[in-house]
């Protein structure tokens, strides 16, 4: 028994690093229609920028992340601005061939700079510390806090959208973008604000994904596929959606992972295919 | 002679298909036109040209002394030109008061308020945590309205805003306008319906497939002048 409830809390755990990869992926999906294939690399690309800020100056992982989100703000912005807005229109393939091409490109650049060797970002001892629950029941810090940001970045991004006049327009824009722009929204803008702030999230995540694991230049697509399930699970209604998706994705795993050590990726795959066929608007789909 | 706006030989495309074939229109502060023609015969493409949905040389839409053709839709509002669009266009997912803060998303400095609108209408202040789609057709229609007046418009352009209502409702909604006229209201009104659109405005434009085929003060035109402009019988 004490083995399925440990089981789950870790799932639970994981599936907060994971609810960070999915949020600004369900964000600009939820917006523009835009599926950035490229977004797994980019969590790759942060934990690479985050190692340069720890390593390179001397920083705390939690300190390099006011310096690593800035940055991936900026990136978000750019991004969005130079290249993917001349992507988007009714039709979704170019902008699916060009985040293609900017994943390939991105993973190229990493192996130039830093070669096909696994790296880690060293927390300073903060993976190996735990919280015991009971006896035999225990969860670790570093993965206690991850999802307590997950948890945390989905009230803020959950009242930036509901409370806020960028909020609006996000919502607006996603209804109809064309009656925003007669509002005086300027798509350009409020698109690139929506990849900065997916992007930006992305600072964060895959600080706390090199902190977690190790990770190499060509592990952009598996992290890709984990955020991409956990918003079909978790459906396009809100943030918490995202997040439940991320959990459920995570208890999947876990739950594999001790019925099998070489299961648990898999059983997370399975019940994302049960999911499209069953509930294929995901558990909290939009409303209306 | 001081227009607010004017077209100069304006025209328009959709890819190859031109619809507008040089229209020239004009409207001075504190006037309130009309625009009536067939289904198809270019209205909303005139008024999308206008505000920038459409391109359209510079110079062939002037407002306030300035060339603002194929100024973007965005630029042409906080410029002082409201829209309330062909089928209402409300936003789903925001509340009907969402939906009027939009409206003011350019902060240009003004009368409107949200109490104001409510003012105008006070159905929409009960209504005001509804979803905009979950109203009838005339409170849409009134959402729009306030959505469009909440820029603080120099210029409010209806796009057939009785269409599809019933005539109590119609009735009312052209009482308000109206009342916003009083103030000093600059409108254009496209319309279907003759009668209505000789009612309200003091001048009128009759379109036909993409060209002026009458103008003239609206008490002085005729029944026989509008309908032969209307179907080229
Ligand atoms: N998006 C579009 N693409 C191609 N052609 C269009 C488009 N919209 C309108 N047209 C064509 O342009 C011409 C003018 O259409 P427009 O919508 O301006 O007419 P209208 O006077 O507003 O008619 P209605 O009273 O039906 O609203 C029509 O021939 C129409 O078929
Ligand atoms: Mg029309």
């Amino acid at each position: 028994m004490t083995v399925w409830i440990d089981a789950i809390i870790q799932g639970v755990l994981v599936g907060g690093l994971y609810a960070l990869f999915a949020m600004g992926l369900s964000l600009m999906f939820g917006i523009m229609r835009l599926v950035n294939v490229a977004h797994g690399d980019v969590v790759i690309l942060m934990s690479f920028i985050g190692l340069m800020a720890v390593e390179k100056l001397g920083l705390q992982p939690f300190t390099a992340m006011a310096v690593v989100v800035p940055v991936a703000l900026c990136i978000g912005y750019a991004l969005q601005r130079g290249i993917l807005n001349f992507t988007i229109s009714k039709d979704p393939l170019p902008s699916l061939i060009v985040t293609f091409g900017i994943s390939i490109v991105i993973q190229n650049l990493l192996l130039e700079f830093f070669s096909a060797d696994t790296r880690a970002i060293n927390s300073g001892g903060l993976e190996s510390q735990s919280i015991a629950i009971s006896d035999n029941l225990a969860a670790g810090v570093l993965p206690l806090i991850v999802f307590g940001s997950a948890v945390l970045l989905t009230i803020g991004l959950q009242w930036l959208f509901g409370n806020t006049s960028m909020g609006r327009a996000f919502r607006a824009t996603s209804d109809d973008h064309g009656a925003a722009a007669l509002m005086g929204i300027n798509n350009a803008h409020i698109y690139a604000l929506a990849t900065a702030i997916a992007i930006g999230i992305l600072g964060i995540a895959g600080i706390f994904h090199g902190m977690r694991t190790t990770f190499a230049p060509t592990d952009g697509p598996a992290q890709l596929i984990y955020a991409f399930e956990a918003v079909i699970i978790g459906g396009l209604g809100s943030f918490w959606g995202t997040l439940a998706g991320g959990v459920l994705l995570g208890i999947a795993q876990s739950i594999g992972a001790r019925l099998d050590p070489g299961w648990g990726v898999l059983v997370g795959h399975v019940m994302f295919v049960a999911v499209l066929l069953f509930k294929p608007n995901g558990f909290f789909p939009k409303t209306r | 002679m001081s227009q607010l706006l004017s077209t100069h030989g304006l025209k328009a495309w959709y890819g190859d298909f031109q619809a507008l074939f040089g229209i020239d229109f004009e409207i001075r502060p504190q006037e309130i036109v009309a625009i009536i023609g067939a289904n198809g015969a270019g209205k909303s493409t005139f008024l999308k040209a206008i505000t920038g949905v459409l391109s359209a040389d510079a110079e062939s839409v002037r407002f306030k002394g300035q060339p603002i053709g194929g100024r973007r839709p965005h630029r042409v509002v906080a410029d002082g030109i409201a829209m309330v669009p062909e089928g209402r266009r409300l936003f789903p997912s925001l509340s009907v008061e969402e939906n009027l803060r939009m409206g003011a998303y350019t902060k240009r400095p003004g009368p409107w308020t949200l109490e104001k609108i409510y003012g105008l209408f006070p159905v929409l202040k009960e209504k005001r945590k509804a979803p905009g789609t979950a109203l009838s057709g005339g409170q849409q229609q009134m959402v729009a309205i306030g959505r469009a007046l909440m820029s603080n418009p120099e210029l409010l352009i209806c796009d057939e805003i009785s269409l599809g209502l019933a005539p109590a409702v119609i009735k009312e909604i052209y009482v308000a306008l109206a009342e916003i006229a009083r103030n000093g209201l600059t409108a254009i009104v496209v319309e279907q319906d003759v009668y209505t659109a000789q009612r309200v405005s003091q001048r009128l434009y009759c379109f036909q497939e993409g060209r002026v085929s009458l103008r003239g003060n609206s008490s002085d035109l005729t029944h026989e002048q509008i309908s032969h402009a209307y179907f080229g019988v």
